[in-house]
């Protein structure tokens, strides 16, 4: 009891803050999540008073709500070592906006700032920060890699989830054309401007279909939802899912989208 | 509009909550236009200046300048002639004032017709004497003037420059100051042209054609 | 040109459609990006660059007042005259009042989006001289009646074949049966009929790059040489610009140059970068007997000091537009506002006022390809957002949104709930995606599953299957 507390004190302790597309619609990956930090050799927490990162109000000019939401979130994970997030777009809200809305509060913006520094996204937690280079899973078929916009260029998440992915055992990496442009979902975008959105997604999937790969992965819920749909919509059997599925060696449960059916 | 302008002044000055007589923004004003800091030069055109003028002839090459180089003035005008020649072309030029271009002796090409003055839009070559080239982007450094005029820079179907290599510089910031050392800090020719290949339009389905409104043809000789 | 910005989803739905237009668009994403790509990528001091500019032109804004004074200085002693105007009427009348005064029957025009901004060429006609555009693709828009939409390549919606029809309707002088099949062709005709403009306009204006503070210049940028004929050829120069095109001196002019066509048209340098300063001296054989500037404010001095002050280091590259996904589905058009795109999502409802065009700051999807190319750095979403909180704050937004919007944020607040509702919802929902596991339509989600099925939840969240996975641990804290 003693020596595990003790190793556990060793362990870096990591608050998973899953997202709300996650929580409802996609637990798997959580629980991809969670096993790959494991792995890693972290302690995982899932604090009960998490809900979203506030992105909605944030992109709807809302400052208020945003704002009230962070001081939630801020709260719930601020004592945790690490703050990680299975996806590229809320890692970014909570490491590279968060800040900006305390400005001129003094307290609070010194508080968001170190809790900013904590927060991380998935995959480039376990490359860069974990140093994670084999998570040990294996996969027949070949993967095509979506590159989320806010992980992108934002996070700067690119080479971290390919170069895990080359080590999947049985996992060909197939290009697609255009991997770093916009699947147009953004968010509240995609049904407010749902003509252009579909534009967009169907060059996407246009491109997905022509890299020849059996299953497309990516960072974020919210763009697999939007080209899962599109994919279901135009009858293709890609399979989606999350990279986290396939890097964790979970892809027992269900895809997004695709999977013959 | 004296009125428009001390409206504006004062909405720039409330906006920034500036005032006129601050003396340090004043003194910072000066010091950057009186020294005018280079920033960042690319090491691209750092090199010796022999290397400079291969550079030169690379890039304005690579954007569809032609080059050729001649051992002095005395070989310019047979050059032009053989330039007209090979693009069929009548064995007329347009030429300014510029003196080195005067005594390069196109009396000796009996063939050619040799126009002074600036360009009426009825030439089909021009020759010019540039500044200088600037090695990094294969660019020409053309000062308006009775030497120069601007009119032959772009009125020609084909326009010849002449430059002479010393004259070539590796960037931009150099060929500023060949301009102050000509002219004097702050003042500048009537016109002075960056030219960098032939006119080109891409206005059309994005495809580049060579040859909009300005000349179809750049050549550049250069005088070693 | 009438301000359509409010009806941009009615006109996106029609670019959508229009066939045409999809064709032309695809011209953008094919030539632009890469061509920035490798040219940037040839030059390993480029974004070392970008922070240059972007330092250059933040310490210009934060010196304005005094380089516009050191710059209208330089300009009068070089014997060229400045004009200040504080509106686009204003500027509108200083420019009309020049023609008048030299007897102006035409004037030739080079590109400048500044005289689409101040809607100077229905000005002068009106007025009675006619304005002549000599960029090709200038010309062409104008030949049809249209206006630019994009701000470097302003026919890029049209295809050759548009462009054919028009000068056959146009150009009816010349011989019917003439072949016109290739570009080139085209060009050369264009070429001819606008050589004789230059010749007989009694005024040339174009707009500016650059005004180089240190010596009086006003800089302008091209590929055709339209431009410099313009100004060359003229009794009169008529430089309109507007007052953050302030650069302080030639060496700051080389920084941004180096970023400017690179970003641009993805040439390390433009075919034509001309310095201009002041009309023709007595020993010139040509040049214009008349040199003017008219800086125009329009808006710019109130945008200093706030959010959107950024903005104002513009250099109208064409980049942001070039690389956004939203350009690229519905064109420049669809914006219904002089300037497109991401730049004009954020310059537009400054210059404007939001209340007239609070869809453009909203219609984006915030994928951030525009800031990561601008040249300047400028952080175009960010800035959007702005726009979009002005909006929030005065409840300009739809209704439905704000009420959704509403509704959520209330059950993002407070866990509890969120956590109940969520648990008791998701599994029902997940039952009623069925085997397929998901919907083809759903009530409120319409403009989800127009055009894609939404995925249907696995069925308990993951907070209650986690509470449970820690409940069966004994270990468990």
């Amino acid at each position: 009891m003693t020596s595990n507390a003790m190793n556990a004190a060793k362990r870096p302790q990591v608050g998973l803050f899953a997202t709300c597309l996650v929580d409802l619609f996609r637990p798997s990956v959580g629980f991809a999540s969670v096993k790959l930090i494991e792995d890693a050799g972290c302690d995982v927490h899932v604090p009960v008073a998490q809900t979203c990162c506030g992105q909605p109000a944030y992109n709807s000019g809302d400052r208020a709500d945003t704002r009230e939401i962070a001081e939630q979130v801020i709260e719930a994970f601020e004592g945790f070592d690490f703050v990680v997030a299975p996806s590229g777009s809320c890692a970014s809200m909570l490491k590279k906006h968060y800040p900006g809305l305390f400005a001129g509060d003094a307290a609070w913006e010194d508080r968001a700032r170190k809790f900013s520094e904590k927060c991380h996204e998935l995959v480039s937690f376990l490359a860069d920060v974990m140093m994670v280079r084999n998570t040990g899973a294996s996969l027949e078929g070949s993967v095509t890699y979506h590159d989320s916009c806010s992980g992108l260029r934002e996070l700067g998440v690119r080479e971290q989830p390919r170069k895990l992915l080359a080590q999947v055992r049985g996992a060909d990496l197939k290009e697609m054309t255009d991997s770093d442009v916009c699947c147009g979902f953004g968010g509240t975008f995609c049904v407010k401007y749902s003509d252009i959105s579909n534009a967009i997604v169907t060059k996407k999937v246009t491109n997905i279909d022509a890299s020849g790969a059996d299953m497309l992965l990516a960072g974020d819920l919210g763009c697999l939802m939007n080209m899962a749909g599109k994919l279901k919509r135009i009858g293709s059997k890609v399979e989606v899912r999350h990279v986290a599925e396939v890097l964790a060696g979970m892809t027992d449960k269900a895809p997004i989208a695709g999977g013959g059916k | 509009m004296d009125d428009a302008r001390s409206t504006i002044m004062q909405k720039i000055r409330t906006a920034m909550r500036v005032s006129a007589g601050d003396a340090e923004r004043n003194a910072t004003v000066d010091a950057r236009l009186s020294q005018a800091p280079k920033g960042i030069v690319p090491m691209r055109g750092q090199l010796p200046q022999p290397g400079q003028v291969d550079l030169f002839e690379e890039m304005a090459t690579r954007f569809n300048a032609t080059v050729s180089r001649v051992a002095g003035y005395g070989q310019v005008p047979a050059e032009v002639l053989a330039y007209l020649r090979g693009h069929n072309l009548p064995a007329a030029i347009r030429v300014g004032a510029d003196a080195r271009l005067g005594q390069a002796g196109w009396e000796r090409e009996r063939t050619l017709e040799v126009l002074h003055g600036f360009s009426d839009g009825n030439d089909l070559a021009g020759v010019s004497h540039a500044l200088s080239g600037i090695a990094e982007t294969g660019t020409l450094a053309l000062e308006s003037g009775p030497d120069n005029p601007t009119t032959i820079n772009f009125l020609p179907e084909h326009h010849i420059v002449v430059v002479r290599a010393g004259d070539i510089r590796g960037d931009m910031e150099a060929v500023w100051e060949m301009l102050r050392g000509k002219h004097g800090k702050g003042q500048m020719p009537r016109a002075f042209n960056l030219i960098t290949g032939p006119s080109r339009s891409g206005d059309i389905e994005q495809t580049i054609l060579l040859g909009a409104h300005g000349p179809r043809a750049l050549h550049i000789i250069i005088v070693e | 040109m009438e301000l359509t910005s409010n009806r941009f989803k009615q006109n996106a739905s029609k670019a959508l459609v229009d066939a045409q237009l999809q064709k032309a668009l695809g011209n953008v994403e094919k030539g632009f990006i890469a061509k920035r790509q490798k040219s940037a990528d040839a030059l390993p001091e480029f974004d070392a660059l970008r922070d240059n500019a972007r330092d250059i032109k933040n310490h210009v804004l934060a010196h304005l007042d005094l380089y516009l004074e050191a710059y209208e200085t330089k300009v009068t002693a070089a014997g060229g005259h400045v004009h200040w105007a504080e509106t686009a009427e204003d500027a509108r009348r200083i420019v009309l009042d020049i023609c008048k005064r030299v007897g102006a029957r035409t004037v030739t025009k080079g590109k400048s989006m500044i005289t689409e901004e101040i809607a100077l060429n229905d000005h002068l006609t009106a007025n009675g001289i006619e304005p002549v555009e000599t960029d090709l693709g200038e010309y062409i828009i104008q030949l049809r009646g249209e206006h630019p939409s994009h701000i470097i390549a302003p026919a890029v919606h049209l295809n050759k074949d548009q462009v054919e029809s028009d000068f056959r309707r146009v150009h009816t002088h010349l011989d019917a049966g003439r072949d016109l099949s290739e570009p080139v062709s085209l060009l050369s005709e264009a070429r001819e009929v606008l050589r004789q403009r230059y010749f007989a306009a009694d005024v040339g204006i174009t707009g500016a790059n650059f005004l180089i503070a240190e010596t009086g210049t006003s800089v302008i940028v091209t590929n055709e040489g339209n431009g410099d004929l313009t100004q060359t050829l003229g009794k009169v120069h008529v430089v309109v610009a507007s007052i953050e095109k302030i650069v302080p001196t030639l060496e700051d002019t080389s920084q941004i140059l180096r970023v400017l066509a690179r970003s641009a048209t993805g040439q390390d340098m433009s075919v034509y970068t001309t310095f201009s300063t002041g009309p023709k001296r007595p020993e010139d054989p040509d040049g214009p007997d008349e040199y003017h500037v008219v800086l125009l404010d329009n808006g710019r001095s109130a945008m200093l000091g706030t959010e959107y002050q950024d903005m104002l280091r513009c250099i109208r590259c064409g980049a942001c537009m070039n690389h956004c996904p939203v350009y690229h589905a519905v064109g420049g058009h669809a914006y219904g506002s002089v300037y497109p795109g991401p730049m004009g999502a954020v310059l537009t409802p400054s210059l404007n006022g939001i209340d007239e065009t609070g869809q453009l700051p909203n219609a984006s999807t915030f994928c951030g390809r525009c800031e990561a190319v601008c040249p300047m750095r400028i952080p175009l979403p960010k800035m959007m957002r702005h726009w979009r909180e002005r909006e929030f704050e005065r409840n300009l937004q739809p209704a439905v949104a704000r009420y959704g919007l509403k509704a959520w944020a209330f059950f993002a607040k407070r866990p509890k709930l969120y956590r109940l509702f969520a648990g008791m919802g998701m599994p029902v929902l997940s039952m009623m995606g069925g085997a397929s596991h998901r919907f083809r339509s759903l009530p409120l989600a319409g403009g989800w599953t127009k055009y894609r099925d939404l995925p249907a939840p696995e069925g308990k969240t993951f907070q209650q299957q986690w509470a449970e996975r820690q409940s069966r641990k004994p270990e468990a804290a």
